[in-house]
């Protein structure tokens, strides 16, 4: 049971950092504003929710794992808001999104 | 400048976080006894309950909650707290923040010690609120601009 419950964390932990390495990586090379958002929204909520995630199932049912849920709960309401709101004030102020060269966009 | 506006997500958000974040903040001040945290940290939570509301339902709403002339009004509140608690103890010939010299009386002085402890981070907590919250509306200039 134990090394079951271990198990589930690491695979939580790991896939989170895998989140978080992908959304780093769309962060470097996606080519505007609001693809770069839409990367880094992936890094903030799903790559952090599933190594706290990961970090409760660790700690187990004490006063610490409770308050690992409580950020968990948090963070998934406040990120994707925030996220929501960086793109909204962008489209608001007039920043057209990218398009691909020939599609629209600078042939270059 | 452009329109103001509201959008749906962040106003619900907004109202569901800001009480979650002030109850947060009361755990922080008066569990600082035994956990990280005390009375900068928990009056920079309620600071930031403050300043998202008003942020996201707009000026107007965050004045009824705090207003701008209370912002003011609290700070000078919470530092005259802090003095006052630490010159008690100048009652009974104690020195500043000696708080088991406090004249209160069915005390023992230990207990009178970690009871004005946490009086005093109350009262630092009050400043801190008031005055993060303050800092925002000047930031926003006169209140005719506002």
């Amino acid at each position: 049971m134990n090394i079951l419950l271990e198990t589930a964390a690491i695979i939580l932990f790991g896939s989170g950092v895998l989140f978080m390495l992908v959304g780093s990586l769309g962060l470097l090379r996606l080519p505007d504003f609001f693809t770069r958002t839409h990367a880094s929204g992936k890094v903030d909520s799903v790559g952090m929710m599933l190594c706290l995630g990961g970090l409760a199932l660790h700690e187990g049912p004490t006063l610490s794992g409770l308050k690992l849920v409580l950020v968990i709960a948090f963070v998934a309401v406040s990120s994707p808001v925030a996220a929501h709101a960086l793109a909204r004030a962008a489209v608001r102020s007039g920043l057209k999104p990218w398009r691909a060269p020939g599609q629209g966009g600078p042939d270059r | 400048m452009r329109t103001p506006s509201r959008s749906l997500v962040v106003v619900l958000a907004a109202r569901g976080l800001a009480p979650a974040i002030q109850l947060f903040a009361l755990y922080v001040v008066f569990h600082g006894h035994y956990s990280p945290g005390g009375g900068f940290q928990g009056g920079v939570l309620l600071a930031a309950s403050f300043v998202l509301v008003r942020l996201a339902e707009g000026y107007g709403a965050g004045q009824h909650q705090i207003p701008r002339r209370a912002g003011l009004l609290l700070g000078v509140a919470g530092v005259l707290l802090f003095g006052a608690v630490g010159a008690a103890a100048f009652l009974t010939g104690g020195n500043f923040l000696d708080h088991g010299r406090v004249p209160l009386p069915g005390f023992a002085p230990a207990d009178l010690r970690s009871l004005m402890i946490l009086v005093i981070e109350v009262g630092v907590a009050i400043t801190v609120a008031a005055v993060l919250t303050a800092i925002y509306d000047e930031l926003l200039g006169d209140e005719d601009d506002a």
